[in-house]
């Protein structure tokens, strides 16, 4: 028997299982004080969901605020709150962009985990106004020699291939991080940018008495009932595969159907209102925007299509499943919508409409199962201030010695080169369409993936992704900032000028005070940071509870920087393109091995400090980078950061096939030389013509520049120390992820070497 | 007047901007065309842009060949007009019957993108006319079912009648018999090929230009016709 309103008035004493569904004592209390009575089955389903850590964001709100304190900037044009955050790139046109987690899903089903992550993220920029027009994809694992990953990671990039090359969204890079603090909990980001004319930003508010509420895309089915609140709210235990129930399965065909459908409901103008459907479905979709728009709304239940008849209201109401959106629209304009909906083949169903008053009621043929103040649901969730405490190793770690400097040989080049971290990531970015669209200029393995937007002005964006999770676990503060500095200076390095920031913070259980520790010192770094670098956070994410049998992974904010180039024809590459260029490093090395790769891979070392951060030298590199790509003096610029300069110039050489002579400056021990991982550098290679006006504009900013040689020949040759050829080098960088998940098919070429700029 | 080149849509085509700006760039316009509506509008060729038609289900190619437009290009094709098929769009003639053999699942099973060295094997197609005979050239290939089949007999009628139009150089990426990329009917003007020469027109997009060569070549064809 469906349980009523009425009923539910009239049991007020019924036992109700909302221990199971994830609601503490206090806050079924507080339901009950809203609702001045017990809710019924589906109310309780959807205060359960909406209330959850995925959606309410009730552990990481108050940290949150930070962010919104940020740096005040003109092209902000909606910040944090919406689906996603818009910025103005000029030209009339808007770009807006977010990164999210789909972290616990991916691990129980890692091929439809992945998808759907990719399919979620993409609506999220659909729902603002904009064509979604690419994808990255930062993912971390277990040990890449643990059978685990052999079951994780060949399953997520084939999702995430899977969906977003049936979608026809280029994807421009990513990241792929090893660390065993990953095993039983990889992370799965996805990332999605989007771009429109500012007239077309839409709006979630479900506005206008009267306008009608419909439905688009697929039929409501059972799967993926619970993922936010079980999948995404609570720590795994070792039945994790056995949720597998609670996994969303993607459809890409109709996404991509849906999303065409949309675009042209609104370029004509037709849609008040729009929300995508994701985590927590219908209910989500239905309270905010109800709660955005101040209005009441009344959705009949019985008029969704449903894939399977017997669902429940409760069921209807917490599906995930996906490529669904709901719209609000005049009745004027109604037929309009449902034969563009017909054209593009996507069912379109009106199951409501906004109302006078400001309640929510939701009814399942003539009976009322919800009637609540959609605010309540929405912005009224319980906010937490957890506990806070230092974890009691801190010290401990940050005491640990690191293992004695070796000499720097040829064999521990090789040996770091091939490491899983530092190896190339071929085997992953070839399952990617990254050329699809046609205006991709950058993308793996350049330092920042660069799409252009116009091709009437080659107006262009350049965004890359960071986060380290050694660093942050080392100190989360610095960690936190680590990250935001390498993605700027990875943007900067193409020439672009960094305006604004997406992260995606992943930690472990906010219920352990020394994990809400490392998140409020994480957030902190992070607002810190983007309030000195001058590029405001216009959303993101928050993935708790990345825990498996009590250890959390290490805390692993990503940061998203967004770039804006003029034109994208005077993008620097990464590679050397040619013999006989100069290469200079700007910068200054120190002795900052602590959290290094080189600790990692050859001695499983984690402790002391990471490399200092001082974002005034980050600004300082971008700018020289930025107007030396302006001024077309730079042939390549590679930042420097994992496995550091020697990282560095071994992928530069390898990039078109072209070596290097390069003398080491006087100074550190040439191990810390190459394997230091300082931040603030960056490696450039300018014609003889250009060196002196390079070198000049380093000066005029302060940034340390030092000659270290020639491009050109077939080896990298590292004077006094040793030469590796580049076919050595090949083989050790290109030879790793093969060997472990299978090779690919036929010979790898080299890179055509870029045009000459 | 510039020579109309079509370019169909079908739901789930992917490329299709991509191919209209191939056209535009090799100098014709770009006519879109819809997958529901058999007119062609008048145009003087016709590309199958790349994508994932239909969702790719059942078979790649195997709805979209039902098409009503594919009504009016398969005629059409039959009486030389000029067709050709990029990925999902040589999938879709295969399925069509306009061209032989079938594109199967890659070997490794995995989707791969790269830049892909090719020989033009044939010039005698209105679509490779332009090209040297024998030349290499480097073209993206973006594909999760690539793998060119047809029986022993097919292939060597192919061979020797000279309708293989490209064959994959320096690493066969899908497992495709022969290392054979791309294939013509007998009369020429219907070409077939996995690679996207649509992703080979600009250096600044590309891994060079040599894609335009395939747009560049109808429109010689047709101006010569």
């Amino acid at each position: 028997m469906t349980d009523t309103v009425d009923r539910a008035t009239q049991t007020p004493d019924e036992e109700q299982p909302y221990l199971e569904l994830g609601l503490k004592d206090d806050e079924y209390a507080k339901v009950k004080a809203i609702l001045g009575r017990r809710p019924t089955q589906t109310e309780l389903a959807m205060y359960s969901i909406m209330w959850s850590e995925h959606c309410s964001y009730k552990s990481s709100k108050v940290h949150l605020r930070q962010f919104g304190d940020g740096p005040k900037n003109e092209r902000l044009l909606v910040g944090m709150g919406e689906n996603a955050g818009v910025v103005d790139v000029g030209e009339g046109l808007a770009v807006t962009f977010k990164v999210e987690s789909h972290n616990h899903p991916s691990y129980v089903e890692p091929y439809q985990g992945a998808a759907t992550g990719i399919g979620g993220i993409v609506r999220d920029i659909l729902t603002m106004g904009a064509r979604p027009i690419l994808v990255m994809d930062p993912l971390r694992f277990g040990d890449a020699d643990h059978p685990d990953t052999k079951r994780v990671l060949p399953g997520i990039v084939a999702g995430i291939g899977g969906y977003g090359n049936c979608l026809g969204l280029p994807n421009i890079g990513g990241e792929v991080v090893f660390d065993p603090s990953y095993q039983g909990n990889p992370l799965v980001n996805a990332l999605c940018l989007g771009v429109m004319p500012k007239s077309r930003i839409q709006l979630s508010a479900a506005t206008g008495v009267g306008n009608v509420v419909v439905l688009l895309g697929a039929k409501t089915g059972r799967d993926g009932i619970g993922g936010v609140s079980v999948l995404a709210s609570a720590t795994f235990d070792a039945d994790g595969p056995a949720r597998r129930p609670s996994v969303q399965v993607g459809d890409p065909f109709m996404e991509k159907l849906l999303i065409e459908a949309c675009l042209e409901m609104y370029d004509g103008g037709l849609v008040q209102g729009i929300q995508d459907l994701g985590g927590a479905g219908l209910t989500c979709a239905l309270t905010e925007t109800s709660a955005a728009g101040r209005s009441g709304m009344h959705a009949h239940l019985e008029r969704i299509p449903l894939r399977e008849a017997s669902m429940e209201p409760h069921e209807v109401l917490a599906s995930e499943s996906q490529e669904r959106m709901l719209a609000i629209v005049t009745p004027a304009d109604l037929p309009a919508v449902l034969a563009i909906a017909d054209k593009w083949g996507v069912l379109a169903t009106a199951i409501g409409e906004v109302t006078e008053g400001d309640r929510l009621v939701v009814t399942w043929h003539d009976a009322v199962v919800v009637d609540v103040p959609p605010g309540s649901l929405a912005d009224d969730g319980p906010v937490y201030q957890r506990p806070i405490e230092r974890p009691a190793d801190q010290d401990e770690l940050a005491a640990h010695a690191l293992p004695a400097y070796p000499a720097a040989t040829k064999d521990l080049l090789l040996r770091m080169v091939a490491s899983p971290n530092l190896c190339s990531r071929r085997w992953v970015v070839e399952q990617y369409d990254r050329v699809v669209m046609g205006d991709t200029v950058l993308a793996w393995p350049e330092d920042a993936g660069v799409v252009r937007l116009s091709e009437e002005t080659n107006l262009g964006i350049a965004l890359a992704t960071d986060g380290n999770g050694r660093y942050t676990r080392l100190d989360p503060y610095a960690g936190a900032q680590l990250a935001l500095a390498e993605a700027y200076r990875n943007v900067a390095a193409t020439g672009a000028i960094p305006i604004a920031v997406t992260n995606c913070l992943n930690f472990g259980s906010p219920e352990d005070p020394a994990v809400m520790w490392q998140f409020a010192e994480a957030t902190r770094g992070l607002a810190d940071g983007c309030r000195d670098l001058g590029t405001p956070v216009t959303g993101g994410n928050v993935s708790f509870y990345n825990s498996t049998a009590g250890a959390a992974i290490n805390p692993t904010p990503v940061v998203g920087v967004l770039g804006l180039l003029d034109d994208v024809t005077r993008r620097t590459p990464m590679g050397f393109t040619e013999a006989g260029l100069t290469v200079l490093l700007l910068g200054d090395t120190w002795d900052e091995l602590g959290g290094s790769e080189w600790a990692w891979a050859e001695h499983r070392h984690l402790g002391g400090r990471p490399p200092a951060v001082d974002l005034l030298c980050e600004k300082a590199l971008g700018e020289v980078l930025i107007a030396g790509a302006r001024d077309g003096l730079l042939s390549a610029a590679h930042d420097l950061s994992d496995g550091g300069l020697a990282q560095a110039l071994v992928e530069s050489c390898l990039r078109h096939g072209v070596g290097a002579r390069v003398s080491l400056p006087d100074g550190p021990a040439p191990f810390v030389e190459l394997f230091s991982e300082s931040a603030a550098r960056c490696l450039v290679a300018v014609t003889g013509a250009h060196e002196a006006a390079v070198t000049a504009l380093c000066a005029a900013h302060d940034v340390t520049c030092t000659r270290l040689g020639v491009t050109g020949g077939d080896a990298l040759e590292l004077t006094g120390l040793f030469t590796a050829t580049l076919s050595e080098l090949r083989e050790a960088y290109e030879g790793t992820l093969p060997a472990l998940f299978g090779p690919l098919a036929g010979a790898t070429r080299e890179a055509p070497a870029a045009p000459a700029l | 007047m510039p020579a109309r080149i079509g370019v169909v849509t079908f739901p789930g085509s992917l490329d299709d901007r991509d191919a209209q700006r191939a056209v535009r760039l090799a100098g014709a316009e770009a006519v879109a065309l819809w997958h529901g509506d058999a007119d062609l509008r008048g145009v003087d060729a016709v590309v199958l842009p790349g994508g994932f038609s239909y969702g790719d289900y059942l078979r790649c190619g195997a709805i979209a060949r039902f098409a009503a437009v594919m009504t009016t290009i398969v005629e059409q094709a039959r009486q030389g007009l000029p067709v050709l098929g990029i990925c999902n769009g040589f999938q879709v003639l295969c399925e069509s019957h306009l061209l032989p053999g079938a594109l199967t699942r890659n070997q490794h099973l995995h989707f791969v993108n790269r830049d892909q060295g090719l020989r033009v094997e044939s010039t005698k197609t209105v679509w490779t006319s332009e090209y040297a005979d024998g030349q290499e050239v480097v073209i993206p290939v973006k594909n999760g079912e690539g793998c060119f089949v047809a029986d022993e007999r097919t292939l060597d009628a192919l061979e020797a009648e000279g309708r293989v139009v490209a064959r994959y150089i320096g690493g066969n990426p899908n497992g495709s018999s022969r290392d054979i990329a791309g294939i013509a009917n007998a009369a020429g003007n219907v070409v077939g090929l996995m690679p996207h020469p649509e992703h080979a027109i600009e250096d600044l997009t590309g891994p060079g230009t040599d894609g335009l060569t395939f747009f560049t070549s109808v429109l010689k064809s047709l101006v010569n016709a």
